[in-house]
């Protein structure tokens, strides 16, 4: 065996897995620096389950930063300050770049980023089904800000401990950028609060819409959650859905009493005994729906998604040709 | 040594699209540190592919200057296990200060 090889230093694999009847020694290996708290890199052996769970798990985390694009997006040009629209775009761009990170770590796997995106738009792959609601009101910025960005925090933050190196450092890079995302939505409820009555309305409204979604978002309780247990015994994922669900509902309720909001949940209080706060149950069916398609905006993001791309088409023959124009006359000067 | 092929296998149809060629993108973050590998991307040529890096790496002042070099020139050493390409450094003790037995009472060394 040489000990290097040309090509592309994350994603060229070495020999297939068990190709050299070597598979138990390789498996060996990979268990002991999972074991050993160590991370996965591009190019060393893992199993084929390994690498399909962080595959489907990356892109599908990857097209929700992207079609996360649409909802705020659609406020940019509605934005009601300067400032506002400024920060809108900055954390718009942010979600792009999210995007990127993790299809540049998805493609260490093997993945193909134009596959990916078509995968998206053929609707073969899933995103996050919190992006199929509606942004009805400029308040619903603000709530997507506190509470889907919070959420997404919770999720992320022990993602950056997962098992496989390409995805952990990009969640290190997404986590920094999402507390700006939460707290501009804060800060932009708290001056909402501090106006009429009408704009506190509609922040309650925002709140009253988004909550139960938003609890959506860690997915399925724990018991309806079959993959979960080998992705935690492979140290992709560090937290239970449910485990991350209560932190967020712990984490929520007193930014919500201190901006003066009401959580739509009867059955919400603290509960001494468990330490946590007791919440009542999302409604799992409206999950199923959404993830299935039906939601209020499945096709409408979908859509827009497939146009944007297609639009783009000629953009991107215009730049392959240009480069080809200069690389060609960059080559006849060198012979001239 | 044949790459295995992904097991997400592209669609027929995306075989025939030309992609951008993909790079890794390196970036220093102030002066006196070296440049360090942060991820990838995809540009037509190697001037979109800067201002990519820069748009997509750099968006809070996290560097001073920007390497990108095209995926497919990098040489990279093979995976760890069973390779021997390591070993000659794992046997030459005499390669470290500690392996030195000096008298504690002499001062600075």
């Amino acid at each position: 065996m040489v000990g290097w090889e040309v090509g592309r230093m994350d994603t060229t694999r070495s020999s297939p897995a068990g190709a050299d009847g070597a598979e138990p020694v390789l498996q060996q290996h990979f268990d002991a620096t999972i074991a050993r708290d160590q991370r996965i890199e591009p190019r060393d052996w893992m199993p084929e389950g390994y690498r399909k769970t962080l595959i489907r798990q990356i892109a599908q985390h990857a097209h929700s930063e992207i079609i996360g694009m649409q909802p705020e997006g659609e406020w940019i040009t509605r934005a009601p300050s300067l400032r506002r629209k400024a920060i809108l775009f900055a954390k718009v761009q942010d979600e792009a770049g999210h995007g990127l990170y993790l299809y540049s770590a998805a493609e260490t796997l093997g993945a193909d980023r134009a596959d990916l995106t078509d995968r998206l738009i053929e609707g073969r792959q899933k995103y996050s089904s919190i992006f199929n609601y509606p942004t009805l009101s400029f308040a619903d910025v603000g709530v997507i800000g506190w509470f889907v960005d919070g959420a997404a925090i919770c999720n992320q933050v022990p993602l950056c401990r997962s098992s496989y190196g390409p995805y952990a450092r990009a969640m290190v890079r997404i986590c920094k950028e999402e507390s700006f995302h939460q707290r501009q939505g804060y800060e932009l409820l708290m001056t909402m609060m501090r106006g009429t009555a009408a704009q506190r309305e509609m922040v309650q409204d925002a709140v009253d819409r988004w909550w139960w979604p938003s609890l959506m978002m860690f997915g399925p309780p724990d018991d309806a959650s079959p993959n979960s247990a080998q992705s935690m015994a492979w140290k992709i994922k560090r937290h239970s859905n449910d485990e991350l669900r209560q932190r967020f509902v712990d984490m929520t309720v007193p930014q919500a009493e201190k901006l003066g909001v009401t959580l739509p949940d009867p059955e919400l209080r603290w509960n001494d005994e468990r330490g946590h706060h007791d919440f009542g149950t999302p409604d799992w069916d409206e999950l199923m729906r959404v993830i299935k398609g039906d939601g209020p905006c499945n096709a409408q993001r979908t859509e827009r998604r497939r146009t944007a791309h297609e639009e783009g088409t000629w953009v991107r023959e215009a730049a392959t040709a240009h480069a080809a124009k200069q690389a060609a006359r960059a080559q006849k000067g060198a012979v001239a | 040594m044949t790459p295995e092929k992904p097991t997400d296998k592209p669609s027929e149809k995306q075989s025939e699209k030309q992609d951008w060629p993909l790079y890794e993108v390196f970036v220093r973050g102030k002066r006196g540190l070296n440049h360090v590998h942060v991820g990838s991307l995809h540009a037509a040529d190697d001037r979109m592919a800067l201002t990519h890096a820069r748009d997509l790496y750099t968006r809070r002042n996290e560097g001073v200057s920007i390497w990108v070099v095209r995926s497919e020139h990098i040489a990279a050493s093979t995976r760890d296990e069973k390779d021997p390409f390591f070993a000659p450094s794992a046997d030459k003790v005499y390669r470290h200060p500690t392996f030195y037995d000096i008298p504690a009472d002499v001062p600075h060394i």
